[in-house]
């Protein structure tokens, strides 16, 4: 069987999540690199792929996908297996709880978190332009309102979606592995002991490991 | 068997996906009116449904969920029967294409037109405040751009996950519902012959009219 593809880029967030994924379900992949850089993500190539000129786009035999979510949600269907399944898809009740907590991390958490992110690291670091500092703020008062919700959860189950680790806490990593090292995120975190140690658990699964050492810093 | 209930009032674009789900699948459900003008979304019986204080939330039995996404795939799924079946669940490539196209209604397609909508319906009826043109006019844009794409599947492809319909076009119904009679988004789909069919083929089914029906109108 020939590996999956993932056309990506190194620092792009949505990329990780799918890496993540294949890593965790112990998948054979080929990383393609998308040069965002140099504009290769608006190539008539990788649109073909990702027709919203976005990255990641992925490919298995002649089925070519995009949106990391969606993307995930194959991957870790495709390769579940005894002792690694992220869905719980044979459990209606159980899916249905990690389907409510990955609605929460794209319509509540990435709302609040990625603006922060996306000023405070992407404008000055890739851009070299100006952080509006304003926008920072008023996306860290929502998000310290969003992780009221997730503290309250978290003090009642050990992860998002019921005791078990599920991709709903998984596609929260990527976003939160950049967004951590600005103070003022961090210390929602550690104003949080059950986020907190629910980020800890996190980041200390081997395959956050493994592909956390390869996503270059942001200077 | 008891019915399912809904928590959310008739005008909430998002408990419209939920109750198009059920609809479709034919299940019996109950519907519990959540009055917005007096808070009820942030007492505390309701944030026991939604922690985030929105709508719609839902329950079945023991089970509550919120976020109209996870509710509609798991109403979508229970209530599934040889000649309703919305998520193509038992084909691993046909489900990986309706989450691609759950994901582009939500991280590309909402993200365009509920900033008109919110502009255009919301702030002069519910807030009485005064539109901001120039979020309508950006945000226009972008819709344009994200039709283009949708114009250019939609020559390929009956509907958007491929040649069935399936959750993915449904979940785009209740927005527009309401957003394509405002003269500024008309005209993006009444240019792209493709994506004017097929939103004519969503206001068709049975089952939209029947919802369509019992939706407010604006003012």
């Amino acid at each position: 069987m020939a590996a999956v593809k993932v056309f990506c880029y190194a620092i792009s967030t949505a990329s990780i999540r799918v890496i993540l994924c294949l890593e965790e379900v112990g998948a054979e992949y080929e990383r393609v690199n998308i040069d965002m850089a140099t504009g290769e993500h608006k190539s008539p190539a990788h649109v073909a792929k990702n027709p919203f000129g976005q990255v990641p786009a992925f490919q298995d035999g002649d089925l070519v996908l995009f949106e990391s979510r969606a993307i995930g949600r194959y991957v870790l269907r495709k390769f579940k297996a005894s002792d690694v399944d992220l869905l719980h898809g044979s459990s209606l009740e159980e899916s249905a709880m990690v389907d409510v907590w990955l609605e929460v991390e794209a319509q509540q958490y990435d709302k609040a978190i990625f603006p922060i992110y996306y000023q405070a690291m992407i404008i000055p670091c890739f851009y070299g332009g100006t952080t509006d500092e304003k926008v920072v703020e008023e996306n860290l008062v929502k998000l310290a309102k969003v992780l009221d919700v997730y503290e309250a959860r978290l003090s009642q189950t050990k992860y998002l979606a019921g005791d078990f680790f599920s991709f709903a806490d998984l596609s929260h990593y990527p976003v939160t592995h950049f967004s951590i090292t600005i103070p003022q995120v961090a210390a929602l975190f550690d104003a949080r002991p059950h986020v907190k140690a629910w980020w800890e658990s996190l980041e200390s699964r081997p395959a956050s490991k493994k592909v956390a050492a390869k996503i270059p810093q942001l200077s | 068997m008891a019915a399912v209930k809904l928590f959310a009032p008739v005008m909430s674009t998002a408990a419209t996906r939920v109750v198009l789900c059920l609809e479709e699948v034919g299940a019996e459900y109950e519907r519990v009116d959540i009055d917005l003008a007096t808070g009820e979304h942030k007492s505390p019986a309701h944030l026991a449904r939604n922690p985030f204080g929105q709508v719609p939330a839902f329950q079945d039995g023991d089970l509550v969920l919120f976020e109209s996404r996870a509710i509609g795939r798991y109403v979508l799924r229970k209530f599934k029967s040889s000649d309703v079946d919305l998520l193509h669940g038992s084909s691993l490539e046909e489900s990986a294409m309706v989450n691609v196209w759950l994901e582009v209604e939500a991280q590309q397609y909402d993200k365009a037109i509920f900033p008109i909508f919110f502009q255009v319906m919301v702030i002069p009826n519910i807030f009485h405040g005064v539109s901001d043109e120039k979020v309508i006019g950006e945000n226009l844009e972008k819709l344009g751009r994200v039709l283009d794409v949708y114009e250019a599947r939609l020559s390929q492809t009956k509907y958007l996950a491929g040649d069935f319909f399936s959750f993915a076009d449904l979940s785009h119904y209740p927005i527009t519902h309401f957003a394509i009679k405002f003269p500024q988004v008309a005209p993006l789909f009444e240019a792209r012959p493709h994506v004017k069919a097929w939103w004519k083929s969503l206001e068709s089914r049975p089952a939209v009219k029947k919802v369509a029906a019992k939706l407010p109108q604006l003012s």
